[in-house]
């Protein structure tokens, strides 16, 4: 079949393209359906379960059979409609779900055994032996099933997301749509026209009607003229709006280069969030078919979609052509085919009294009862009053009613209404807020209908804004009402199918009935109905009417399943926006972070932070030699550490003193000025929250820090208890974490070395003793503030100064320290350095722990009410037995591994023995072993014994001894010196 | 009936005229012995084991839509038994050995499939989490392996281990864990209770309950009261709705939790995965469709719908670990409810009124469960004594200091 | 969802976080008789309501406000946001 006349493709340009592995060529304006069609190709797909052989049923996204892996390579996309893929030069397309060649499929022999493939067969066997699902049959099944097929290559395009906001979003660029928009922008309002076609128009680019007497087309120019002169009118081609969500926002894709052979520069598409204060549906119509025997064959498509092939691609399907309707519209089909020059064989009307409307054969009262064409339709039988008869046809149309889109107005959950005068489920009462449905959407499909509708629509939805529309002067056309009959499918023996995609047939609805599975979503899931790439929408309406007669309620009684996101498949590459790869989360960096680069550091994922994990140098082959080294340096030296990363809250207020107090379990309200002390907060549940320091810089002031991991949660924390719990206390808070450059100094020369920075201030032991704290200033008037803290157990500091200053006040340090030995250590150390010391970090504060546990309970004060101390008291709490202890192994050489669980020497393993677990381990070098640090059952009583470290994981079963989790310098003297 | 290959091949040659009703449909009587409030999952298998364990008779299922309409109809549906805490592990592993001889003794295939869940690490502190979880498996019977970087990439060589703002340095993998066709779970103890005699009663919903004197006596519902000497409550999300109609305030908030599932595609991913830095896990079901979820959304909500940013997370942790789905479309995003307890964990439990039972608070967790919780609830209402694996489920302890909070977030729901 | 800030108009609902039910304001006094039960009480037990529900949203990528906001959970209407600060403050007045 060569190409029909006219139609909207641009026949001086020529697109090349390859469809399995054969070249053909096609037009701008086409669509890769389209151009297969005009080079004869029907048979485009296989269908899910019996392999049968496809041609697209439709020429728009309710597409379920054309469904092809378009591109290859990284960019092969499967299970891509041929529908909807506009062509382009250079096109590259293969059908998918088969095995062997598209006409010779060798799973069409599920085919063949489609008996013992009914409806829920699958829940019926497979069941012996055992071992059999996953070995053989569920292998067997995931091959065969399954649709197009993904590469594991990554998505080589980019995706970008972005924000609009609106006064009227209008879905659809329709007769409703196109009118809804111009009555809206015209008005001024600020208009959004979304259509997920390449062209303006809808339906009316793919019928003949006419518009002021002049082709629709004419029309369609003027008000894209008119639409581009006016800036408030955004007109977004290509672009589906898939989903309705709460408070006017609605989520859409824009496919921005999909119609390119690559994306170039540009991004593939964009997701779009949409925030509309009142929304126009006019998202059409979909035709529905009617089952019959063999009604799947390639050929036998939707009569309205032969409209758009011929009317809009200049293409028909064969050159002899019947049509089987229950209602008017199929007599469009015949009549536009005519006039294109294509044979009509016959129309085959269900209805008796049905009258021809042009000059074709008519077959009043009658159905088409069978067909023949393995890889395509050759001939069809007609049915009348019993008596059958074959005729040939290259191609059937099916007319059998047209459902309104009624999704976006059904993603609220509000069921669709069905309407016994349209013989359709139209938008219920219960819309999305601010939603108005116009055109074939709500039920209103002729051209007139639908122009009218639209402009009625937008201004009604702008009264809502208090913008005042006036309905535009409409163009005059067709009003023909559609007189149609309630028929539903012709019942006969042999399958006819419901849904093609999934093969379901009338059959698979009454095997489903008859095994009680009749509320709609047990059909639905029995027979895997409507689960579809297209989600039922050529397909739930028919099944449910079949339903429905079998139960003998109606079909409003029946019911429909529930309408969800997205309306169409949407990329998952788009929904994630690009944020791929290392962008997938920020990266906060410390204000050391380009210094420690320089000295060549490795940086670990702290969670957004990345921080220096330990620094090596020349000549170090493991990361454990430098970490042992920066451990080592920094207890007979002097260590540098950035610890930014902290969380810092700053507290001020007349009251400051009193919400710390009740914000930590320990009493913070009795701390001098000029003095730190650890804090410890608990959750209001009684368990351990977080620690740190408190430090008193004024009467008023104070500053607060906590672990790195909870920096967020807790000033949130805070400001939950300043604002809600206690708003009557005069105080003020604000999280400093970002504005500090913090730098631990720690080791018996800190001292030393901070005393050559800090401008005069006195900070010998006497002047600066333990747990003081300062502002001052350092390297010549730099403002600072310095804590007297150690979480090494070694002489240390913390010094604070302005973030940006921090990599040079690191620098001066390493460089002035050089002699006192001074040495950057990374996190690993830091880790280390806390275990020997036997400070909780993470792994110990891990939510689930208590002060009791932490060996902490006498902190928790019960002379002042603060979170978490009332609970922290439960029966429950109090009674639990394990403490954090100190692990070290009997054999010096053993390893000591956190996650081991520990046991009783001898004892059975179980759950019941368990004792506790080992928290954190490291390797000490100042000990010469392994150690550990781990909660453990009646902890203080096993001090010296022997329990074992249960790592079945990996395993290891080791005895280590139980002591005091301070294995370096218990009684404190260092840090106090 | 007993379904059989052999039946199926029967039966296709004959017509299927021997297929029928995979329940009856009966109208409720006037009393019962064991009223199980919810048709789903938990309920289902609560009254099946009630029958099938416990002997008991006159049992009814009040369900107030269609069987398996709640979150046993909508979810992700892994099994798994890869707990921590000693109140919850042995617990999933009783249900995991029920979930591997399921379909043999209900008769229904309800295509358990044993295909592994692998937890990827990303940190030094996740390995030692998860090393002690994979240890307090072992100790509770289950199995679970540690695997390093190169492990997890011999799985799983498409993973991101190129170019990742959190590098995969492991995994903990429980093979036996996997998936199950949730649908045929509900269907399967719906049938098998049927067949033991259980009333499965739909469109019946609970209006109330009758309480005289501290004892429950029965329930008002849309076709009129039933009587009861028990009522077990397993409704999930509507736990709140429910049994504030028996006077009582639950630890419990409801929330939605969105899920999704691809279009259809030839085998992508053999087992289950989840991601250790973001939300999502994913699986690909029989079907061909990649199953996959996230977070909940993290308000309140009864809605059965979720929102943009959730959907637009889950896929942003999808691309990140898995670049290779960018090409796949999501097909459809559904809600459920879920009765995320105030410690993560659930509640098997008589409650303060006689004869009252409750069975909630499953959070997004809870079709793993269901084996094992209608087990164990089945034996609470028989013998009002628990089940040893679910002995710590109980309602009072959060007044006692005895919570089972498995990830340690505390009091807030939306955070298990 | 799109959430009315008394201070600053409606802003998208990713730009807080969420506790949950306001209650939380009404924390009981940890001194007094019978704490360990009305702190069970406001710690764990909750209303869940299907309907109207007034809840608890933190500000956190803005003015770090906490807001009380009433929302149908059920339609996910929002009927109304106040600065939690204000209801607590009028909590505390009405108890004097």
């Amino acid at each position: 079949m060569s190409r029909l006349s006219g139609g909207l493709i641009d026949r001086s340009q020529s697109l090349r393209f390859r469809f399995d592995g054969k070249d053909y060529t096609g037009h701008p304006g086409d669509t890769l359906a389209s151009a297969l069609l005009a080079h004869d190709v029907r048979l485009m797909g296989r269908s899910f379960k019996y392999h049968r052989p496809r041609g697209p049923v439709s020429a728009g996204s309710e597409e379920p059979n054309a469904l092809v892996e378009l591109r290859t390579g990284a960019r092969q996309e499967p299970n891509t409609r041929a529908t909807m893929a506009e062509l382009y030069d250079g096109l590259i397309a293969n059908s998918q779900n088969r095995v062997g060649s598209l006409a010779f499929d060798l799973l069409a022999v599920n085919d063949l055994a489609a008996p013992f493939f009914a409806a829920g067969f699958y829940y019926k066997t497979f069941m012996w032996p055992r071992a059999f699902w996953e070995k053989l049959y569920e292998p067997l099944i995931r091959r065969a099933a399954g649709l197009g097929s993904l590469t594991h290559l990554p998505d080589p395009d980019d995706y970008d997301k972005g924000f609009l906001h609106c006064d009227l979003l209008v879905i659809g660029g329709g007769a409703a749509g196109l009118a809804a928009a111009l009555t809206a922008a015209r008005a001024g309002a600020r208009v959004i026209l979304a259509d997920e076609d390449f062209r303006l128009g809808g339906r009316l680019m793919a019928e003949s009607h006419t518009l002021n007497d002049l082709p629709a087309g004419d029309w369609i120019a003027q008000v894209q003229a008119e639409f581009d002169s006016l800036p408030n009118l955004r007109v977004m081609r290509r672009t589906t709006v898939f989903g309705a969500f709460d408070h006017g926002i609605y989520g859409a894709v824009e496919r921005v280069s999909d119609h390119l052979a690559t994306p170039g520069g540009r991004v593939r598409q964009t997701l779009w969030r949409i925030t509309a204060k009142r929304i126009v549906l006019a998202a059409g119509a979909t035709e529905r078919h009617i089952p019959f025997a063999n009604n799947d064959r390639p050929g036998v498509m939707l009569a309205g979609a032969m409209r758009t092939y011929a009317n809009r691609y200049a293409v028909s399907p064969a050159n002899r052509v019947a049509i089987f309707t229950n209602g008017d519209d199929g007599h469009r089909t015949a009549l536009d085919l005519i006039a294109k020059g294509v044979e009509i064989a016959g129309v085959i009307d269900t209805r008796a009294g049905a009258k021809a409307l042009g000059k074709y054969p008519l077959f009043a009262g009658a159905v088409v009862s069978n067909t023949k064409g393995r890889l395509g339709l050759k001939s069809l039988e007609i049915t009348r009053d019993g008596q059958s008869h074959w005729i040939e046809a290259g191609a059937l149309g099916v007319a059998g009613g047209w459902n309104p889109n009624v999704h976006l107005a059904s993603h609220h959950r509000g069921r669709p209404v069905w309407d016994e005068s349209t013989l359709a489920f139209l938008p219920g009462a219960d819309l999305p807020p601010g939603m108005v449905v116009a055109g074939a959407a709500a039920g209103r499909g002729t051209t007139h209908q639908a122009l009218t509708s639209g402009a009625e629509a937008a201004v009604a939805a702008l009264a809502g804004l208090g913008i005042s529309a006036a309905l535009p002067d409409l163009p005059r056309a067709e009003d023909a009402p559609q007189a149609q009959a309630a028929f539903w499918h012709v019942p006969g023996k042999a399958r006819a199918w419901v849904d093609f995609q999934n093969d379901v047939t009338v059959k698979d609805v009454k095997l489903s009935h008859q095994e009680n599975m009749v509320p709609v979503e047990h059909l639905k899931r029995w027979t895997t109905l409507g689960m579809a790439t297209d989600q039922g929408k050529t397909s739930n309406v028919t099944a449910l009417a079949v339903m429905a007669e079998l139960t003998g309620k109606t079909i409003a009684q029946t019911g429909t399943t529930i309408f969800r996101p997205p309306y169409t498949g949407v990329s998952l590459a788009v929904l994630g926006g690009g944020d791929t790869g290392t962008h997938f989360r920020p990266r906060r960096l410390t204000p050391t972070h380009e210094w420690a680069k320089a000295q060549g550091a490795v940086f670990v994922e702290v969670g957004q932070w990345m921080r220096a994990q330990y620094f090596p140098r020349k000549g170090e082959t493991t990361w454990r030699e430098t970490v042992d080294r920066e451990v080592l340096a920094t207890r007979a030296g002097v260590g540098l550490c950035d610890v930014t990363t902290l969380g810092k809250v700053d507290v001020q207020g007349a009251d400051a003193a009193e919400f710390l107090n009740r914000i930590y379990a320990n009493a913070m309200g009795s701390l001098k000025v000029g003095m730190v002390r650890y804090g410890l907060m608990l959750r209001e549940d009684g368990h351990a929250y977080d620690d740190g320091t408190c430090a008193r810089l004024a009467e008023d002031h104070f500053v607060v820090t906590t672990t790195t991991a909870q920096a967020g949660p807790v000033y949130r924390h805070m400001e939950f208890a300043r604002q809600c719990l206690w708003p009557e206390l005069d105080v003020q808070l604000i999280s400093t974490t970002d504005a500090w450059a913090q730098i631990s100094v720690a080791g018996p020369n800190a001292r030393a070395l901070l005393e050559r920075i800090v401008d005069g201030f006195d900070i010998s032991n006497e002047g600066f003793p333990f747990m003081a704290c300062a502002e001052m200033t350092v390297c010549g008037g730099l403002r600072a503030r310095l804590f007297r803290i150690s979480f090494s157990g070694e002489l240390a500091y913390e010094i604070a100064v302005p973030a940006r200053y921090g990599a040079a006040l690191m620098g001066r340090m390493v460089e002035r320290g050089a002699d006192l030995g001074a040495t950057p250590y990374g996190t690993e150390a830091l880790g280390v350095l806390r275990i020997e010391k036997g400070h909780a970090a993470g792994n110990e504060l891990n939510g689930q722990t208590t002060a009791l546990m932490l060996g902490m309970g006498k902190m928790v004060s019960t002379k002042k009410d603060s979170i978490g101390a009332v609970l922290s008291r439960l029966e429950g709490m109090a009674a639990e037995p394990r403490r954090l202890v100190g692990l070290v192994p009997v054999d010096a050489a053993e390893p000591v591994t956190a996650g081991a669980h520990l046991f009783e020497e001898g004892a059975a393993q179980v759950t019941e023995t368990d004792l506790g677990w080992i928290t954190s381990a490291c390797y000490s070098p100042h000990l010469g072993s392994a150690i550990g640090l781990g909660f453990l059952a009646e902890g203080p009583a096993r001090m010296g014994q022997v329990v074992i470290a249960a790592n079945p994981l990996q395993g290891q079963a080791v005895r280590l001894r139980v002591v005091s989790p301070h294995f370096i310098d218990p009684e404190g003297g260092r840090l106090r010196d | 009936m007993r379904f059989s290959g052999f039946r199926v091949i029967k039966e296709a040659l004959t017509g299927y005229k021997g297929w029928g009703s995979l329940w009856r449909t009966p109208e409720p009587q006037a009393s019962y012995d064991y009223v199980i409030v919810g048709g789903g999952g938990h309920g289902l298998a609560t009254a099946y084991h009630l029958a099938k364990v416990f002997g008991a008779k006159r049992i009814a299922v009040l369900e107030k839509g269609w069987l398996g309409s709640g979150n046993i109809g909508r979810n992700t549906t892994i099994i798994r038994s890869n707990y921590l805490l000693p109140g919850n592990e042995p617990f999933y592993e009783f249900s995991m050995k029920l979930w591997e001889n399921m379909e043999q003794e209900f008769n229904f295939n309800a295509m358990v499939s044993q295909r592994g869940i692998l937890n990827l690490i990303h940190t030094d502190a996740q390995r030692d989490a998860y090393r002690r979880r994979g240890n307090a498996m072992r100790f509770a019977g289950a199995d679970s392996e540690l695997l390093d970087r190169e492990q997890v990439r011999a799985m799983y060589p498409w993973l991101n281990f190129e170019n990742a703002r959190f590098p995969i340095k492991g995994g903990l993998l429980q093979r036996r864990a996997g998936t199950a066709r949730h649908d045929g779970v509900a269907w399967g103890y719906a049938r098998g209770a049927d067949l033991l005699g259980v009333d499965l009663i739909q469109n019946c919903e609970v209006t109330g309950f009758r309480i005289e004197n501290g004892r429950v006596l029965g329930v008002e519902t849309t076709r009129g009261y039933i009587g009861a000497k028990k009522v077990g409550v397993a409704v999930a999300g509507s736990s709140g709705r429910v049994m504030a109609k028996a006077g009582m305030r639950l630890p419990i908030e409801s929330h939605v939790l969105q899920a999704f599932v691809s279009e259809g595609l030839k085998p992508f991913i053999d087992g289950v995965i989840t991601f250790g830095a973001g939300h999502f896990y994913v699986s690909q079901s029989d079907k061909g469709g990649l199953v996959f979820g996230g977070d909940i959304d993290g308000y309140n909500s009864y809605a059965q719908r979720g929102n943009l940013p959730v959907i637009e997370d889950v896929a942003e942790g999808g691309m990140a670990l898995m670049p290779a789905i960018g090409r796949a479309r999501l097909l459809r995003a559904w809600g459920g409810i879920m009765d995320m307890s105030m410690d993560g964990s659930p509640i098997i439990d008589r409650t303060g009124i006689e004869g009252l039972y409750l069975n909630a608070g499953w959070c997004y967790g809870g079709f793993k469960a269901t084996p094992a919780s209608g087990y164990a609830f089945a034996q609470l209402l028989a013998t009002d004594a628990p089940h040893p694996t679910a002995a710590a489920y109980r309602l009072d302890r959060f007044a006692r200091g005895l919570v089972i909070d498995e990830k340690g977030m505390g009091a807030q729901p939306n955070l298990h | 969802m799109l959430i009315p800030h008394p201070l600053l108009g409606l802003r998208d609902a990713q730009e807080f976080t969420y506790l949950g039910d306001a209650s939380l304001l009404n924390r009981p006094d940890g001194m007094a008789e019978g704490a360990a039960e009305a702190f069970y009480d406001y710690v764990y037990l909750r209303d869940n309501p299907a309907g109207v529900h007034r809840e608890l949203w933190f500000h956190e990528q803005g003015d770090r406000s906490w807001l009380v906001v009433t929302r149908n959970t059920v339609t996910h209407e929002i009927l109304g946001a106040e600065l939690a600060r204000d209801v607590a403050l009028a909590a505390k007045g009405g108890a004097q």
